[in-house]
């Protein structure tokens, strides 16, 4: 094990060493990535200075939402949200550069940038997260702590299969960058509000078309304790590695076809 | 006999380009490599020729199993490029002049360790290894510098070294020299040369460099528009598209213009006759002959003959359509 | 002056050769839209029906608004300018005899015009048909609206030219890019109105050019704003548009005196 991953560590390894060499400019990035998430936290807040409840989730349940998406999102950017800039790579020669080399190329694109300052962000919803963890009322079983242990963990996982998915479409769209964000960007916005203020339509969209409804709102009706809206029912909350296995089918099959594109193996 | 290292037959790429928007969306394929027909035994330095789109790039896309075939077929190192990439990644070395694939915001020295990571090389043979590249392609002095901002003739030693890193069988640079300036471009020749001497390395060198040519390689193919044009050595090519040599005397004394020497055609007169230049095509006379003719007019004092410029060879292997 | 009719053509017509990304921003535009509608009327309809003087159907259509808009506005960042002093490029504007800020500004003109209708019309035809469109029936409200939406196209563009003015100074221009957008974005009214501000972050936004961009257009559209209301916000965005503007070229001169004197 040790011995394949070997040559991942060597380059994670040189990634972050390169992100720490500018000190100055990494803690910019840091603090300007703190900055957005506290713009995303804002938004929360002024709709909730206004209002009490939002679908069935009251400020403390709408936090705590907002944190789990917030961590699973900010996770799945550092680590793997580069691959939607798929078309800079293939421009600047960088994807041959990957495939001259004896290892996947999905591994090595993922492993070519992770984005230590994203943390930022992730630090703020880790932040929301203890915040609302003792603002609200929840009756604490064994399985319930490791659904909230487990939910920020696969629900970066769902993102990161997002962000892929979002790549691979670019072997085709090489100037449509943008209908990927809808997706990966869209999935996140909508994963940090209730997903029952949606349209039935849009609910189906965001629970089992692009499975945003699992990275956050589905476990957090599991852990207050609500039943969840028609079609997506609470008990769906559990289910998130379902999910995250089914999206991550889709997102490698759909960048090996994007690859076989490439290189002209046929799609 | 042993098995060549790279092999083609009737190796072809078609793309399909899309033209025009709408309905009036037009699919045409255009062929950019077609039946190419060539070995290379291992230990050979070949030189791969071609004017701008007329395939080279991606005949070398092809060997090197980015990019699939549409006819034909490959083998490099005796494997199937595309479907053992990374088989074949540990076995040959690529070099895109325009391209880097040393990580532009890294020194050197750190883009060597993860290349030997990503290559499993021992810390050992790693130590062995770079010690010998940084020596003879003289990296030392920049070693710790980030890519970035290395010059441009820094920056390609510093990507051949790392295509060499692993010791390949196969070396395939790609435009190396190009932008170098005259300094830096001998320095790489004089490298790849030793390198050629010391080793077993194959080198496929594309180029438009016709000095690079010359220098460093002993059998040249040429494509135009995708098709193999000519395979075999410079000379031959010389000889087969019957490109003119040039002879220049220099006289003792002023001599009217040598306008009818048989077989020749007077390019230029200078300094009122003391130099002149005579162009012959070898087979209908030769230099000693008009040598022969021009010393029964005149005194000659030195004579020079001079090669035919490459690129003018290339040119007429096109012109004459084979 | 017909000097700079070129640059906005240029403008155009740099921006109409990216038809593809053209039709992938309005996409995704059209996409948020959605989401941000659900939770306009969601958080109006938790609200009691009414917030801030938004009703479900206004309160939907200032979100397909908004998505429209961002568009053309460009509330984003741009650094392209901070590109060329980092490269050195500048140096070729500044012996081009036209003034700079001018120039940059034309070209913003004419990127804006290309891309009002196709980043606009999709949001707007999509809000139109799921959620409707609470919009002016009269003409008066659209023309006043077109004269705000340019506005707020040279607001935005001093605004960026400022952020971009950084470079002659900072290395990296990523820090402050973010904190730009990060403030742009909410005081704008981008993501949610202005008017749900609780009453000390309003204050803020109205000591700032941002809601000159996006609410204050959107305002004079719906016809929230109306009559001397919107002469006034009209008004507002011309003094933010001159300030931003003669305040970027005095920088602009600084830091242009630097490179001449430094070369580069």
């Amino acid at each position: 094990m040790g011995e394949v991953l070997a040559p991942y560590r060597a380059l994670l390894a040189s990634r972050l060493r390169s992100q720490l060499a500018y000190r100055r400019s990494f803690v910019l990035d840091l603090i300007g990535a703190v900055g957005i998430g506290v713009l995303e936290l804002a938004e929360v807040l002024v709709i909730f200075s206004s209002i009490t409840v939002l679908g069935e989730l009251d400020l403390a349940g709408a936090l705590l939402l907002f944190a789990f998406a917030g961590i699973g999102f900010s996770l799945a950017d550092m680590a793997v949200g580069h691959v939607d800039s798929l078309p800079r790579y293939l421009r600047s020669g960088t994807l041959d550069a990957f495939l001259l080399r004896p290892l996947p190329v999905l591994a090595q694109l993922i492993t070519s940038d992770l984005q230590l300052r994203r943390l930022g962000r992730t630090a703020v919803a880790a932040v929301v997260l203890v915040i609302a963890l003792s603002m609200n009322t929840i009756a604490w079983t064994p399985a319930l702590v490791v659904l909230a242990v487990l939910t920020p963990l696969f629900s970066a996982i769902i993102f990161a299969a997002l962000f892929v998915c979002a790549a691979g479409v670019q072997f085709w769209l090489v100037e449509g960058g943008e209908f990927a964000n809808a997706f990966t960007y869209g999935g996140s916005y909508a994963a940090s509000y209730p997903t029952s203020i949606f349209s039935l339509p849009m609910r189906v969209l965001f629970t089992f078309v692009v499975p945003a409804a699992f990275t956050a709102y589905l476990p957090t009706l599991v852990l207050l304790g609500h039943a969840g809206p028609a079609w997506t029912p609470a008990v769906l909350g559990w289910f998130a590695p379902v999910a995250a296995a089914g999206i991550w089918t889709v997102a490698l099959l759909g960048w090996r076809a994007g690859l076989r594109h490439y290189t002209g193996a046929g799609s | 006999m042993t098995e060549p290292i790279i092999s083609a037959t009737g190796l072809g790429r078609d793309f399909v380009i899309r033209t025009g928007r709408g309905l009036r969306r037009r699919r045409s394929i255009t062929r950019a490599v077609a039946d190419l027909d060539f070995t290379i035994e291992a230990g050979a330095a070949v030189g791969y020729i071609g004017a701008n789109g007329a395939g080279k790039s991606t005949t070398i896309k092809m060997l090197t199993g980015i990019l699939v075939p549409t006819a034909g077929r490959v083998h490099t190192c005796g494997l199937d490029p595309h479907r053992h990439r990374r088989e074949l990644a540990r076995r040959i070395g690529v070099v895109f002049g325009q391209r880097s694939q040393l990580w532009w915001d890294l020194p050197l020295a750190e883009s060597y360790r993860a290349l030997a990571a990503i290559h499993r090389l021992g810390p050992d043979t790693l130590r062995t290894r770079r010690g010998t590249l940084v020596e003879r392609l003289d990296l030392g002095e920049f070693l710790e510098t980030p890519v970035r901002q290395l010059s441009l003739g820094q920056r390609i030693r510093g990507e051949i070294a790392a295509a060499l890193l692993h010791s390949p069988e196969l070396l395939i640079l790609d435009e190396p020299t190009i932008g170098l300036d005259v300094l830096s471009k001998e320095r790489l020749r004089q490298f790849l040369l030793e390198e050629r001497a010391a080793g077993d390395t194959t080198l496929l060198l594309t180029t438009h460099d016709m000095d690079d040519v010359q220098r460093l390689t002993d059998r040249i193919i040429v494509v135009d528009h995708g098709r193999m044009a000519y395979d075999g050595t410079l000379p031959g090519l010389v000889e087969r598209v019957g490109a003119d040599r040039v002879i220049v005397v220099d006289l003792e004394e002023t001599t009217a213009p040598l306008a009818d020497v048989a077989g020749t055609r007077l390019l230029g007169v200078e300094a009122d006759g003391l130099r002149q230049r005579l162009a012959f095509t070898p087979g209908s006379t030769t230099a000693a002959a008009v040598l022969a003719h021009v010393s029964a007019r005149a005194e000659v004092r030195d004579l020079t003959i001079e090669e035919p410029d490459i690129e003018d060879v290339v040119r007429r292997l096109y012109a004459s359509g084979t | 002056m017909s000097a700079l009719a070129v640059y906005a053509g240029l403008g155009w017509r740099r921006w109409s050769a990216y038809r593809t990304a053209a039709a992938a921003g309005a996409f995704t535009n059209t996409v948020f839209g959605l989401i941000k509608a659900a939770i306009t009327m969601g958080a109006i309809g938790a609200a009691g029906g009414m917030l801030a003087g938004y009703d479900a159907l206004t309160g939907a259509t200032y979100a397909w608004l908004a998505q429209a808009l961002i568009g053309p506005v460009n509330v984003f960042t741009w650094s392209e300018l901070a590109e060329r002093i980092r490269s050195g490029d500048i140096a070729i504007d500044l012996a081009r005899p036209i003034d700079p800020q001018a120039g940059y500004l034309a070209a913003d003109l004419g990127r804006a015009a290309f891309q009002l209708v196709p980043r606009a019309a999709p949001p707007l035809v999509v809000g139109a048909l799921v959620t409707g469109l609470a919009l002016p029936a009269e003409l008066l409200p659209y023309l006043l609206g077109l004269v705000s939406v340019t506005l707020a196209v040279v607001v935005s563009f001093a605004c960026r030219w400022l952020v971009n003015l950084a470079a002659f100074w900072l290395l990296d221009l990523r820090g402050v890019m973010t904190l730009y957008l990060v403030a742009s974005n909410l005081l704008c009214g981008l993501v949610v109105p202005v008017h749900w501000f609780p009453p000390w972050l309003a204050t803020v936004a109205a000591w700032t050019p941002f809601p000159a961009m996006l609410q204050h257009p959107i305002d004079i559209i719906m016809g929230r704003a109306a009559g001397p209301e919107a002469l006034v916000l009209l008004g507002e965005q011309v003094a933010w548009a001159i300030g931003l503007l003669v305040v970027g070229r005095a920088v602009f001169e600084i830091g242009a005196r630097k490179v001449v004197v430094q070369g580069g």
